[in-house]
């Protein structure tokens, strides 16, 4: 009696042939993802390779300590700042290192280009605190200017000849006796991170970016997360399913696609322009990024809400809690991690953006350490955008090293908000 | 219109809940048609009936969880004591103080095992002190025979327990609130015989305090469990009376030919 | 009635029921060879029967095995329960009246050794067709489930209990007559009271069938008695 349909020999060796090409397949498709990942690593180590190679020199810089003889006959005791503090030190330089200055002082203003105005600062500041120092012998350090530092990191070569090079031959002589004289030393360059930004590439540091940019994060979080928690709890657990939250979750959605120079915009004309808040200042980058950050936020929010099975409403609503009860004491809880995550990570997307902080004026220069909401300020990658639109050639080192910063500081957000989801996190 | 009573409940048992008229619909669907039905007090009632026949509907109509679900509307009187439950006035949250319910699927909340019993009497503010909280926990998860199993560990997680501890927690959470009535959607389906056997037990200890309406599927189940069974079909209720009628000698063919397992 | 969703619930039932049914048929047959062998004289006919007994026995041990195992497997409820436990009790009855055929034709035996008795051969064969007529009639009924057959046999109990106590009169009559005739008559008299208790069996089964269909006992109070003896 034979069965209805092939028979059961027939099924075998068909499956079993196509199983061949079905196998070829699958490896092929898994060597695709291999590919695949080969390559985004590779983009990845290429990237972060090249940033590294750059920038790795800006951290460490060459000092030099030298004895400055505070000259009575060329400071005034009554005057300490009118002294040129500068022109001291380099002529003592020079004769420190045996090299007679000429008529004109070309040597000696060749000998200030090699030393940072840093030292000059330094010794006025002393003198102003103490003028008895006037006539002593005074042990100061201070970087090495710019240029002469590079030529330590090797950036710049004897072999480029004189004119194409930044430095003199005779600068690059002294420097090495100066060097053999144990005059310079090498360190790390912790000026990158206690001095905030400067014309001068060997004074300029990251300091006022960092403050500016935790200062503008801290008002993001402020304004975006909780917000941002509500507003999704409210359209998740509270509002009616009509047409009209429905409209809202539309628009909600293409706002977090909207591209972040228009939030630059947006910016512009209501804050400044309306509320007249003050350009350039963590506040309106805040309020800024507030705007940008709010939809993310609002969606993740929703979707970690969405995740908590509705067994435990019910639970809770059985027991005679009201509705903001069962939200507040259960479902909110438990989307906590995914909540926490998703702020997180829309923080770190904030704490990247360039184009909308540079709408709302964040372009400018700013030296000093912003100390309020209000005052002037600059984040890191408006920094890194200002920092490499600069002429030295110092400062391409230094904003490679700044990018290395940002990147850290991203990695340890999302490191945060990985531990933070694994705390957190609960089974149910 | 109920079509038959087999038998209606002695005079002496007080009525609990009465149900008069009771229709539901979700949406443009109808799901119960005009069911009356008397539910005794200090006492087991058993709603049996194919799936998609409305009694889980008509369960949750009783402490208003279908006011949950949108678009869903409930038509007719439902009196707990007297007190008509679809009182548009009448506050759900005060009315499911009183209606406790257990799930299908034990749901205890990710919380301690004494936060979960403690949560109800916490925001009804039934315990004033720490140790008058103590105390309500302690009583409850003694009735609900999980004392002696989690006396020790009430700082675990509630869902650290086996499955029909989960159960027995969840039910202790019901009655930590002093419940009047307690209704329970099919609570041992999700359980092993073991656990179902006690779960059956402690149900029977259970129904000298409170009023109890069950839904279950199984009829070997509400054969066991219960005094009075009501069968419903196709969002009607079709015979209710004592369950020792109904499984002897029940009045109506549809019940007989479900009971028998003539038909699905 | 539609019928059960899973099949060999319904064989089972069903087959409980043709075997208690057959069980009803071999009775009867025993009965009427009873009776035949009493009347007729007929010792083999007799022995037959008192053998044949064991079978009977064994089809009930069957039926119970099969009641018990149908109880435990299926669960069953209402009408199918009523079904089950029906068979029960009526297999029991139905393999008493068996016993009560085998002690008729153990009489029988006896009675071919002495003279016959012609009137009271006739007595006793109305009786016999009374009780064999009525056990039928309800074996029918329970065949075919009608409530009213059963009841209509139920309501005339007391006829084969009229017709026993003529019998017994007689019988008395006789034996006060003359004394040889003493133990022909009391085996006679035994004879007499297996049939009237064969007729209470098949209002016993009349009671169950009534039962099965309906749900309802029948009130024991109700039952039309004539057992008064001195009537």
């Amino acid at each position: 009696m034979t069965e209805p349909g092939p028979s059961r020999e027939d099924l075998k060796t068909t499956v079993a042939r196509r199983l061949k090409a079905r196998n070829a397949a699958e490896r092929r498709f898994r060597l695709y993802g291999q590919v695949a990942i080969a390559l985004a690593l590779g983009f990845l180590v290429l990237l972060l390779g090249r940033i590294v190679q750059q920038g790795w020199s800006t951290f460490i810089d060459y000092r030099l300590t030298a004895q400055v003889y505070l000259d009575p006959s060329r400071i005034d005791r009554t005057d300490p700042g009118g002294a040129n503090y500068d022109l001291l030190i380099a002529q003592q330089l020079l004769k420190q290192i045996g090299v007679a200055d000429d008529e004109n002082g070309t040597r000696s203003d060749a000998m200030k280009d090699l030393v940072s105005g840093d030292m000059g600062f330094q010794v006025l500041d002393r003198v102003k605190a103490d003028p008895t120092l006037i006539g002593r012998t005074l042990t100061v350090s201070a970087p090495l200017k710019a240029n002469a530092g590079l030529y330590f990191k090797g950036q710049v070569k004897r072999s480029t000849s004189e004119e194409e090079r930044a430095l003199s031959d005779a600068q690059i002589d002294w420097l090495d006796q100066m060097r053999a004289g144990g005059l310079v030393a090498s360190g790390f360059n912790s000026t990158f991170f206690t001095r905030s930004d400067s014309t001068e590439p060997e004074q300029a540091g990251v300091l006022g970016a960092i403050v500016g940019s935790t200062l503008m994060l801290i008002l993001t979080a402020a304004l975006a997360i909780p917000i941002g928690v509500l507003a999704a709890t409210f359209l998740e657990e509270f509002a009616p399913k009509n047409r009209w939250t429905d409209i809202v979750e539309v628009n909600i959605n293409n706002l977090a696609a909207v591209p972040s120079i228009v939030y630059g915009l947006l910016g512009l004309a209501v804050f400044i322009n309306w509320m007249h808040v003050p350009r350039s200042s963590p506040l309106v980058g805040g309020l800024v990024l507030a705007l940008m950050a709010l939809p993310t936020v609002i969606i993740a929010t929703r979707s970690s809400l969405k995740a908590v099975p509705p067994s435990i409403r019910e639970a809770a609503l059985a027991l005679g809690a009201s509705r903001t009860q069962t939200v507040f004491h259960h479902v909110l809880p438990l989307a906590l991690p995914g909540v926490m995550t998703g702020s997180i990570l829309s923080l770190a997307h904030a704490l990247g953006e360039t184009a909308p902080l540079l709408m709302v004026g964040m372009v400018s220069f700013v030296p000093g350490v912003p100390d309020s909401l209000t005052s002037a300020s600059t984040v890191l990658p408006v920094q890194i955008f200002i920092w490499e639109n600069a002429s030295e050639r110092a400062f391409h080192e230094r904003t490679a090293a700044a990018i290395m910063v940002l990147l850290a500081f991203m990695i340890l957000m999302n490191l945060a908000a990985v531990l933070m989801r694994r705390r957190f996190e609960r089974r149910w | 219109m109920t079509d038959v009573q087999s038998s209606p409940p002695p005079a002496e048992v007080a009525t609990r809940i009465s149900a008069r008229g009771v229709r539901v619909f979700y949406g443009d669907k109808q799901a119960l048609f005009d069911v009356d039905l008397d539910v005794p007090d200090r006492a087991v009632t058993a709603l049996i009936g194919p799936s998609g026949c409305g009694k889980s509907t008509f369960l949750r109509c009783i402490n208003r969880m279908n006011d949950t679900i949108p678009g869903a509307r409930v038509e007719g009187t439902i009196l707990l004591d007297g007190e008509d439950v679809n009182d548009r006035d009448l506050d759900p949250v005060l009315l499911r103080a009183r209606v406790g319910m257990v799930f299908q699927k034990p749901n205890p909340f990710p919380k301690t095992i004494f936060e979960n019993v403690a949560y109800g009497p916490r925001i009804h503010g039934l315990a004033t002190s720490k140790s008058e909280l103590d105390g309500v926990v302690e009583q409850a998860l003694k009735r609900a025979g999980l004392w002696k199993e989690v006396s020790d560990r009430l700082d675990q997680p509630g869902t650290s327990l086996s499955g029909g501890q989960q159960q027995r927690l969840v039910i202790a959470r019901a009655i930590a609130i002093n419940p009047e009535v307690i209704l329970m959607d099919e609570p041992c389906s999700a359980l092993d015989p073991i656990a179902t056997a006690r779960i059956e037990e402690l149900i029977d200890e259970l129904r000298a305090l409170y009023c109890i309406v069950i839904v279950t599927h199984s009829m070997a189940q509400a054969a066991r469990v219960s005094q009075r069974t009501a069968f419903f079909h196709m969002g009607k209720l079709v015979e209710t009376g004592l369950t020792s009628k109904i499984f002897t000698r029940p009045g109506d063919p549809r019940t007989q030919d479900y009971i028998t397992g003539r038909f699905g | 009635m539609s019928e059960h969703i899973v099949k060999s619930y319904e064989d089972e039932l069903n087959s409980l029921a043709a075997e208690c049914s057959r069980l009803g048929g071999l009775a009867e047959a025993q009965l009427a060879d009873a009776i035949r062998a009493v009347i007729r004289r007929e010792p083999d006919l007799a022995a037959e029967v008192i053998q044949q007994d064991d079978r009977l026995d064994e089809i009930e041990a069957d039926i119970e095995q099969k009641s018990i195992r149908l109880i435990a497997l299926r669960q069953p409820m209402a009408n199918d329960l009523r079904k089950t436990v029906a068979a029960l009790k009526i297999a029991s009855n139905l393999e008493r009246c068996g016993d009560l055929a085998k002690s008729i034709a153990k009489r029988a035996l006896v009675l071919t050794d002495v003279e016959p008795m012609p009137a009271l051969s006739r007595s006793i064969e109305r009786m016999g067709q009374l009780v064999q007529s009525r056990l039928r009639s309800v074996l029918d009924a329970y065949a075919s489930s009608d409530a009213e057959g059963a009841m209509e046999v139920w309501r005339r109990d007391h006829e084969v209990d009229e017709h026993y106590n003529s019998l017994f009169r007689e019988l008395l009559t006789y034996m006060m007559g003359d004394a040889r005739t003493i133990t022909p008559c009391a085996h006679l008299l035994f004879v007499a009271k297996n049939l009237e208790r064969i007729g209470d069996h098949a209002t016993n089964i009349a009671e169950i069938v009534h039962y099965e269909i309906s749900g309802d006992q029948v009130s024991p109070g109700d039952r039309p008695r004539s057992d008064d003896l001195r009537a």
